[in-house]
């Protein structure tokens, strides 16, 4: 295997998914306005209602606008996820990804840069949210920003890797919009996002059972940890789990011998 | 296949193997027993209606899929053996378009460049000439989408030749086309074909893509029927021309009975 070939793939992978995002400006936009409709009209209305006590990693009082900080961080990074997985699905379609799995590499190795791909452009996402949410009052420890970018690498491979799984068994385009709303918002609901876990617990015992094995609450946890320089080594072994399981099995889908296209390409055939 | 003898009498070692290769879509049977060899500098012509498994055979060469049985080698490199590696020496034009809509035919070049580990500088200098011997430099700063479709094959072929390969698959690249525009991406195939020595595998169903000189693949229903040079192929059958030859061979199946 040819160190030199490997980099200039990763390179060119990376390179390409960026350009196309910056050449989808709407793309950018709604990414934006998302989060900060969440930030700006959802938090400010309940930043009065709902009081936040100390918990890890807070040593006091925040106000509820830097407690949902890193939940939408962890949703933009899931969106994305979720829209670079639709890239793939239709990539499949157009033919394009045909180009990406006759390249003489490691499928593996193809699969997992165009996983980061779609990682890098989140990382353009959350830091431009990160930007907009400081001038509207959230700030954050000033290394928090640094120490927070790994969590959210790891975190943006888990939710590609999840998305690629998806896509992986998906069959056509138009179906993938249907699957991504109902894994997203039950998803982001059910988790830390919103509100603590104990807060959660009081309400619903059910529901925080439920934030216990959804992924995307060691996601948020990860991050919020990250951001007070702080590792929450629960949170960090779930996601790496997840994204170990979720790579695994969608490198296995994506395998043309054993993977989930070709029983799909057998039973159309039949 | 007949194959020629080089310069002092040896045989050219092929650059394609295709050795008693069988594919099963669950119970149905798209290719069987399929065996042949592509020689460099040759053109070999797939002939086969819709759905007699040329795609088929495309994606077992290309390692989208598998191949269960038989042996595939490329330039000497069987697939099971040397895995992704084996496609190294492979140029691919498929047939589905496969370029980015959304970007430039020099931000497409680069992006099949960097995939094939070429150094921007060189990947620069081989697009360049890749899209002067089709005519298309002048194109290169334009977006895909701006490009009508002949434009877009161009395109596609000079992508496949830029790490010059010594190999080239096309499956039924001239579909949609209009007659200039085949006439002239079947030419300057050919051309390319003889002068740099590359063996091509052209997959198709339309007889006036195929020269007389070319070797002559004929697939039907998964099974290779018939198999030389394309005029003694003519010439066994006793038809007066390609079209008769093949209509002879096999034996009105023309519709798309085997999923490929």
């Amino acid at each position: 295997m040819n160190l030199m070939h490997m980099v200039r793939a990763f390179n060119g992978i990376v390179w390409r998914e960026l350009l196309r995002f910056l050449q989808q400006r709407e793309r950018f936009f709604a990414a934006l306005v998302r989060p900060l409709i969440w930030l700006i009209i959802f938090a400010a209305g309940f930043r009065a209602a709902l009081g936040i006590s100390i918990i890890p990693p807070y040593q006091t009082y925040i106000t509820y606008d830097v407690y949902i900080t890193p939940g939408l961080l962890a949703m933009i990074q899931l969106f994305n996820g979720m829209q670079s997985s639709l890239s793939m699905v239709y990539d499949r379609e157009m033919g394009s990804m045909r180009v990406l799995l006759t390249t003489p590499l490691p499928r593996w190795f193809l699969l997992l840069s165009r996983l980061f791909a779609g990682v890098a452009v989140s990382l353009l996402q959350v830091y431009t949210f990160l930007l907009v949410a400081y001038f509207c009052g959230v700030e954050l420890p000033p290394w928090g920003y640094v120490t927070a970018l790994p969590a959210l690498i790891l975190a943006g491979m888990m939710f590609g890797a999840l998305g690629m799984l998806l896509s992986s068994t998906i069959k056509q385009l138009e179906n993938f919009a249907g699957v991504m709303n109902f894994v997203i918002f039950p998803m982001f609901f059910a988790s830390s996002a919103l509100y603590p876990l104990w807060k959660m617990r009081e309400g619903s015992l059910w529901l925080y059972y439920i934030c216990l094995f959804n992924p995307f609450t060691y996601a948020v946890e990860l991050i919020r940890f990250a951001f007070y320089l702080e590792v929450n080594w629960e949170a960090l072994a779930v996601v790496m789990g997840c994204l170990v399981g979720f790579l695994g099995l969608s490198v296995w889908a994506y395998d043309p011998a054993r993977g989930i296209q070709q029983r799909k390409v057998a039973a159309a055939a039949a | 296949m007949q194959k020629e003898t080089s310069r002092n009498g040896a045989s050219p070692t092929p650059v394609l193997t295709v050795k008693d290769i069988s594919y099963f879509y669950g119970s149905k049977q798209a290719l069987d027993d399929v065996s042949f060899e592509v020689l460099p500098g040759r053109l070999t012509a797939l002939l086969g209606p819709n759905g007699a498994g040329k795609t088929t055979l495309f994606s077992l060469i290309t390692r989208l899929f598998d191949a269960p049985t038989g042996r595939i080698e490329i330039v000497g490199r069987s697939a099971s053996e040397w895995g992704s590696r084996a496609l190294e020496p492979l140029g691919v034009v498929f047939q589905q378009p496969t370029l980015d809509l959304d970007l430039t035919v020099k931000q497409n070049l680069r992006y099949f460049a960097a995939l094939r580990g070429l150094k921007r500088k060189d990947a620069d200098a081989r697009m360049g000439r890749a899209l002067d011997a089709l005519n298309m430099r002048e194109r290169i700063g334009e977006s895909v989408r701006a490009l009508n479709g002949g434009h877009r094959r161009r395109v596609e072929v000079a992508r496949a030749l830029l790490h010059s390969p010594k190999l080239m698959l096309l499956d039924e690249p001239t579909i949609g086309l209009d007659a200039p525009t085949r006439k002239a991406i079947v030419r300057h195939v050919h051309e390319l074909a003889r002068a740099d020595n590359i063996g091509v595998l052209w997959a198709t169903h339309l007889f006036d893509e195929v020269e007389p000189d070319d070797d002559l693949l004929v697939l039907s229903r998964g099974r290779i029927v018939a198999r030389g040079k394309a005029k003694d192929v003519v010439a066994e059958t006793g038809a007066s021309d390609l079209g008769g030859a093949f209509t002879l061979l096999i034996g009105g199946d023309t519709e798309e009975d085997i999923a490929a």
